[in-house]
């Protein structure tokens, strides 16, 4: 009887894996957890850009309300792609956008705001690229959702899109104001 | 319209393909050889209408008709013709069309070329064949259709991503292909001689060629691959254990399992529901390797388009045909009876260990390729399986089998005398020790260079005894020279077909060892007139400019390669093009290669601040590489001669029979369907 059994071995086997492979299916191997998400926010201190007004200069600054706080440089393609996104956002009202330039240099950002517009309400320049690394930022634009109390609690990796805005981020920030 | 009639001819295919599986089957199981005969013709017209609506798409592509949503996705008007054919499978869809294509070209000619086969047996795998036809037509038609039009049509197509704008990448899936769909046939004669309940010596004779092809393909399918990832990618390397490469390898080993376990079958009758099994997984893995490329469950450097729909639809074929078939082997396997017995030291003995090791390898390269998906699903977090896992439980499973690939042939059927074979294989085990100790010392006798003398040497050993092999068939040098050449000229060309293509893996061996231990690389900014040395040789660089291709621009350095003594070598002019649709740079490598070693430099982009005209640069002192094309290259070939074999041909069949009844005299019994060979 067990000599029989063990032609039943390979189906055993292949049972098990199509298991895995159906909860497979129903994830993501790219979406990476953010090792920050539900952490407070990083003590920072940067300066602003030169000559542009409000900066954004430490970690008291974001805090009080619901914000998102968005990565970004002038050398970033995908960022330009995600620019009118969030000028449309800032526009909404919903929540303000703060956003922290790094990898640039003052003059480019700046020249690169003038020319596409500028969605950001306030803004601190990187200089060191310090504090892209403590936000464990891996590419350009990412972009964070802070709550009231200064805890991570999104991070989106590339740039936002409408839909994205309107499935995922809105709603989360709606549900964040009112909690 | 002509998408309309390709259209309309997979769904016309699909009714065939239904009436191909259900009938012949039922003929089989009422002994009706009307309806068992349906199959011939079924598998011709199946072919037509497939070949219909393959040739509908090609049309799409040629004449740019940019309705056709995947003609508008995956071509260009500006791109050479021969990129308008290959963009047909260089994407989802037209590479599933072609993947059902080469199920039908097999089916077409198990009809034609399987006359001799028993109708039964015929008819059964026929429809095997069919069902799995079905499986594929269902998911092309409701997931993946190729024919979809949109309106209004754009003027000119996104283009084909320049990567696979190349001649090594154009062949290598149809290859593949070749290969994964090959293993379908021996899938489909494992299901008929289980529905049948027997497997003789006759059955694995017939069903060894169509693994051999699959086998042939697969092998020179991955080489090509392995090929043009390292000239075209720019990163001097052949193989990075990357998932998608790993869906091509474990089929791989696992067929070459089956191709050997095979042979047991036939010369011994015995290894039967092992051997059914092995032909099981190896097809079932092949579809694994789909499910695995296009569902998206694994990340991978290759961007196939992935879609959660399309892998659920993959995972309900494969859930389909792995449940059914291995419940039917769970089923039917314990009453095939095993044949001849033979003691551990024979060459059946050989060729177990030989299944068992490749199994075991099949198996752990399968757990390291799949484990990122079991830790994510156990939430234990997100990890990726790289090189040093592979290298370190892959390397130890294959020394061993190294070892005995050598001593098996030597050794007789049944009970064979290791001690005797040893000692016929002094020359090898000498030429194992020289080469050894030879590397050993020019590598610089570092505790380092142990382990790749050792591989070296272990190249050495199986080259050597696989040269004394054929040595002692035709008696050299212990019988006249005529007598000799008689003798070389009457081995069975199966024979041939082994030793070359252990020969081919030896060289195989040699080149991953040989390459992997004295690779060398250098990353620098160069200016004009800047010389950097690496491996003994120097590269000149004369200075960068900026070129234009029919639909890219590109910078091209110029280097001039040297040797030790200062002889220029070689011009190298390696390329970086920015190609405009769709928007995407590639690297184009200059490989200069001495047939031994190859010298290979990249460029980069320019630095400018590092003074006028400077540029990154990427040089590759790369030995032994070549030696991995001629070991696959070899393989391939011992395939074909092996393939060419006087048993394996039609409008033999008398002879093969003669033949096939002497080797099987001991306890094969002579097959039922005999008769319908002559």
């Amino acid at each position: 009887m067990t000599r029989k059994l063990v032609y039943f071995l390979p189906l055993l086997v292949v049972a098990v894996l199509l298991g895995f492979f159906i909860v497979g299916l129903q994830r993501d191997p790219r979406e990476l957890p953010s090792v920050l998400l539900d952490q407070p926010v990083p003590e920072f201190a940067l300066p602003g850009l030169p000559g542009r007004e409000p900066p954004l200069t430490e970690k008291a600054d974001l805090q009080g309300e619901v914000v998102l706080l968005n990565f970004f440089g002038s050398w970033c393609a995908a960022c330009l792609q995600e620019h009118p996104v969030l000028q449309r956002i800032q526009d909404e009202g919903l929540v303000p956008v703060h956003g922290i330039a790094f990898k640039d240099q003052p003059d480019d950002t700046l020249r690169w705001l003038k020319r596409h517009g500028d969605p950001y309400d306030r803004i601190g320049y990187d200089t060191t690229n310090r504090i892209a690394i403590e936000f464990g930022i891996t590419g350009a634009p990412e972009t964070f959702v802070i709550d009231k109390a200064g805890v991570i609690r999104h991070k989106q990796i590339g740039p936002i899109t409408d839909r994205i805005w309107a499935e995922t981020l809105r709603p989360l920030i709606e549900d964040l104001n009112e909690g | 319209m002509i998408p309309e009639i390709g259209h309309f001819a997979l769904v016309l295919g699909l009714f065939v393909a239904l009436v191909q599986s259900v009938v012949p089957l039922v003929g089989a199981q009422r002994g009706n050889l009307a309806m068992m005969e349906v199959a011939r013709p079924a598998s011709v017209a199946l072919f037509l209408t497939i070949g219909v609506a393959f040739v509908a798409l090609t049309h799409s592509f040629l004449v740019s008709d940019f309705s056709v949503s995947n003609v508008y996705m995956n071509s260009h008007t500006d791109k050479p013709l021969l990129y308008k054919i290959t963009g047909v499978w260089g994407n989802h869809e037209g590479s599933l069309l072609l993947w059902i294509l080469i199920l039908a070209v097999f089916s077409l000619a198990v009809a034609v070329f399987g006359r001799n086969l028993p109708p039964m047996l015929r008819a059964r795998a026929l429809a095997v064949q069919a069902m799995i036809t079905v499986g594929f037509l269902l998911f092309i038609l409701f997931t993946s259709n190729p024919f979809e039009r949109i309106d209004p049509a754009p003027l000119n197509g996104r283009g084909l991503n320049p990567l696979l704008q190349d001649p090594g990448l154009a062949f290598h899936p149809p290859m593949l292909y070749m290969g994964y769909v090959g293993f379908s046939m021996a899938f489909s004669f494992a299901i008929a001689a289980l529905i049948e309940g027997r497997v003789d010596a006759a059955w694995a004779r017939w069903v060894r060629p169509w693994t051999l092809l699959a086998w042939i393909f697969l092998t020179l399918g991955i080489a090509l691959g392995s090929w043009w990832a390292y000239y075209e990618l720019g990163w001097g390397g052949w193989w990075y254990w990357d998932p998608v490469e790993n869906a091509s390898f474990i089929p791989w080993l696992s067929g070459t399992a089956l191709l050997h376990s095979a042979i047991v079958v036939e010369k011994r009758d015995t290894l039967k529901s092992w051997t059914i099994l092995l032909a099981i997984i190896t097809f079932s893995l092949s579809l694994l390797g789909t499910f695995l490329v296009r569902s998206g469950v694994l990340t991978s450097v290759h961007a196939f388009a992935t879609d959660p729909t399309r892998g659920v639809f993959i995972l309900l074929l494969l859930a389909v045909a792995v449940v059914g078939s291995l419940s039917l082997y769970a089923w039917r396997a314990p009453q095939l009876k095993g044949g001849g017995v033979f003691a551990p030291v024979s060459r059946e003995g050989t060729l177990l260990l030989n299944n068992v090791l490749l199994s075991t390898a099949a198996a752990t390269v399968l757990l390291g390729t799949l484990y990122p998906l079991f830790a994510d699903a156990l939430n234990l977090g997100k990890v990726s399986v790289g090189p040093p896992f592979f290298n370190a439980v892959f390397v130890p499973l294959m020394i061993p089998m190294i070892v005995v690939m050598a001593l098996g042939p030597m050794l007789a059927w049944k009970r064979g005398d290791a001690l005797g074979a040893a000692k016929r294989l002094w020359l090898a085990l000498v030429a194992a020790a020289a080469v050894f100790a030879a590397t050993y010392v020019v590598a610089g006798g570092a505790w380092t260079d142990v382990g790749a003398a050792f591989g070296m040497g272990l190249g050495a050993w199986l080259l050597v005894a696989t040269g004394v092999e054929w040595a002692e068939r035709v008696q050299l040098f212990r019988t006249s020279p005529a007598n000799s050449l008689k003798r070389a000229v009457g081995l069975p060309r199966a024979a041939y077909g082994m030793s070359l293509a252990h020969a081919g893996t030896a060289l195989l061996v040699m080149g991953i060892v040989g390459n992997t231990a004295w690779k060398a690389e250098s990353i620098q900014v160069m200016a004009p007139g800047d010389v950097v040395e690496i491996g003994g040789h120097s590269y000149l660089f004369e200075g960068a400019e900026t070129v234009d291709g029919p639909n890219y621009a590109a910078s091209r350095g110029h280097f001039i390669l040297r040797d030790e003594d200062g002889t220029a070598l070689a011009r190298l002019d390696p390329e970086k093009r920015q190609y405009t649709s769709p928007p995407q740079t590639t690297t184009e490598a200059a490989i200069h290669s001495d047939g031994i070693t190859d010298y290979y430099a990249v460029i980069g982009d320019p630095s400018p601040d590092q003074g006028p005209g400077a540029y990154v640069t990427r040089f590759y002192h790369e030995p032994f590489v070549p030696l991995l094309w001629y070991g696959a290259l070899l393989m391939g070939l011992g395939g074909v001669v092996s393939l060419t074999d006087r048993r394996h041909r039609v409008g033999a069949p008398t002879r093969a029979r003669a033949r096939g009844a002497a080797a099987s005299a001991g306890g094969a019994v002579a097959p039922t369907g005999a008769s319908a060979r002559v």
